[in-house]
């Protein structure tokens, strides 16, 4: 009993541990003051001034774009991996590619993003192509970083997925292509979902892979807030960051509940 | 089963498409940087010398062992390196400290409660990590939040510097990677059969000795996994000893960074990125084993 409170009152201290600096940040870019430490009143002025940062408003479009892309093939590519990984027999190319498939998840970020540009940069050496890193390279860059996640959501889910109404369907006629279409995507529909989801916040946050991989015409908002906050802190940063954390809090919120949603589905299906 | 060949053809796009992809944008890249590593800099566009050569009808092949040497002679990168190993240890020691009662915790709520407790922890991981990081950024400065909080009660008359110290790295990995430590831990300790414990407490064990001898070593697999999770990125970290770091914080995700964008030295920017992936093989294989043992158990 006694390890047990111990153990509840580590949970409140971690959880005020993770939530405090946030809301710090979201009363702080409501502050007048244009010192950012000393409060100097209720305005939401900053804001007004973000949504007049062009530089800002146009990395915020390019990461929206760049993350609606990689995420779109990042569910492609890991879908796919995620039925070899739970459906193929054992062989070597199945465990090499599921290997290769998890290993950005636990990969350095510097390591995976210099790679990716050496090898961008190799290419346009020998075939002349990509001829300059911009949008192209860094949608290849998340694409492959964001596959992992979805490979690592969508096969728990396949798991669980019975396998005999795909059965079922293929004795009545049905050819395999129709039957994944009509049978198996809507069973794991949530978790594709989810996966879209969670690449597409993974890459809007991504600074690290991004910063390796674009070039001139392709500034992700990352990389604009990285380059800003280094000088150090700013109310129009805070203003900023609370509207990130708010949107991304919206995403990740509604991607867990369609997974929640879904394993509730299968296990009512179920009994 | 009624058309063999389609279905022979279906299997291997299904195999096919990701292996490629696999293979191009992650397998190719590494020997890239591999072959690179070996290579010489030089002042021109890629910024650096050919390590194949095909003169008078004879492949040259140029081995520049040089860039390994250098990070054997300059102690500034075999410190960097000992700093990183160092500080993600410690920092992960942290994270278990504080994610492990958290974790154990969650696995004792409520099953209801489990869920959402869950994800009040994954949530912070989800938003911004370059942001979260930022935060702490206005908490340590010299008249940040801490301080001038510390101040007006008078327990202090002069800031006290966080910001810029290794204090301050320690704080924002722990931050930043605290959920990744105790999702793992949560999974095994909710597994965890509490019959074990209730029988070691009717013997007369204390909560401390039945924590030693029972909870940690059955939860020994998920320990290991948050750990790696939490040490495997730490590492390499590059945002966190920038932002919150100083000078004496010289990780090696942030030296490799220098090297490529401020002094252009791409080769020695590819032998430091390949020492890193060797010191850190040991880590990845012990994640690797667990994630495929733990999905195994699951089927």
């Amino acid at each position: 009993m006694k390890n047990l409170s111990f153990s509840k009152v580590m949970l409140w201290v971690g959880l005020i541990f993770l939530y405090a600096p946030m809301l710090i940040l979201v009363i702080y870019s409501f502050n007048d003051s244009k010192l950012v430490t000393v409060w100097g009143g209720f305005s939401p002025k900053w804001y007004g001034e973000l949504f007049q940062d062009q530089q800002i408003l146009n990395a915020v479009w390019t990461s929206l774009r760049i993350a609606f892309y990689s995420s779109t093939m990042a569910v492609i590519i890991g879908t796919m991996a995620a039925f070899v990984m739970t459906r193929f027999r054992r062989s070597w190319a199945k465990l090499t590619l599921s290997n290769m498939i998890t290993a950005p998840l636990v990969m350095p970020e510097v390591i995976t993003g210099l790679s990716l540009l050496l090898l961008f940069v190799q290419m346009s050496e020998t075939f002349g192509w990509p001829t300059e890193r911009g949008m192209f390279t860094v949608w290849i860059a998340h694409s492959t970083f964001c596959a992992a996640y979805v490979a690592v959501v969508v096969s728990s889910r396949l798991r669980e997925v019975d396998l005999s109404i795909e059965e079922a369907a293929m004795d009545l006629g049905a050819t395999r292509l129709k039957t994944f279409f009509l049978i198996t995507v809507p069973m794991i529909a949530p978790s594709l979902i989810a996966g879209w989801l969670l690449s597409f916040s993974l890459s809007l946050d991504d600074l690290v892979i991004a910063s390796f991989t674009s070039g001139p015409g392709s500034t992700t908002l990352p990389m604009v807030v990285f380059s800003s906050v280094r000088l150090g802190v700013s109310p129009k940063i805070n203003a900023l960051a609370t509207i990130i954390i708010l949107a991304v809090s919206l995403v990740a919120f509604l991607s867990w509940y369609l997974a929640r949603r879904a394993e509730k589905k299968a296990k009512a299906a179920m009994e | 089963m009624k058309n063999p060949l389609k279905l022979f053809k279906g299997r291997h796009l299904t195999m096919g498409i990701p292996y490629l992809w696999l293979l191009m944008f992650f397998a190719l890249p590494f020997a890239i940087v591999l072959k690179l590593s070996f290579s010489t800099a030089a002042i021109a566009i890629p910024p650096y010398e050919p390590t194949f050569n095909y003169v008078d009808e004879a492949l040259n092949i140029f081995v520049n062992l040089g860039n390994y040497l250098l990070l054997l002679q300059d102690s500034m990168y075999y410190m960097a390196y000992l700093t990183s190993l160092k500080m993600a240890f410690v920092a992960t020691l942290g994270c278990l400290i504080l994610g492990f009662p958290m974790a154990y915790a969650i696995a004792r709520a409520p099953a209801r409660m489990q869920a959402v407790l869950l994800l009040l922890v994954m949530l912070p991981s989800w938003t911004s990590f370059l942001i979260r990081v930022y935060a702490w950024m206005g908490i340590l400065s010299n008249n940040g939040l801490i301080n001038n909080a510390l101040t007006w009660l008078g327990v202090i008359s002069e800031p006290i510097q966080m910001l810029n110290t290794n204090f301050a790295v320690y704080i924002g990995i722990i931050y930043a990677y605290l959920p990744f430590m105790i999702l793992p831990l949560y999974a095994t300790l909710v597994k965890l059969d509490l019959s074990l414990i209730e029988a070691a407490s009717d013997l007369g064990s204390s909560s401390i000795n039945t924590f030693w001898k029972i909870t940690l070593p059955l939860s020994m697999g998920g320990v290991i996994a948050g750990s790696m999770l939490v040490f495997i990125p730490a590492v390499g970290e590059f945002v966190i000893p920038e932002l919150l770091g100083g000078p004496d914080s010289l990780m090696i995700g942030k030296v490799l960074w220098q090297e490529f964008f401020n002094n252009r030295d791409w080769p020695v920017a590819s032998s430091l990125a390949i020492v890193m992936l060797a010191l850190l093989i040991i880590p990845i294989t012990l994640f690797h084993r667990y994630q495929s043992r733990s999905m195994e158990s699951e089927v």
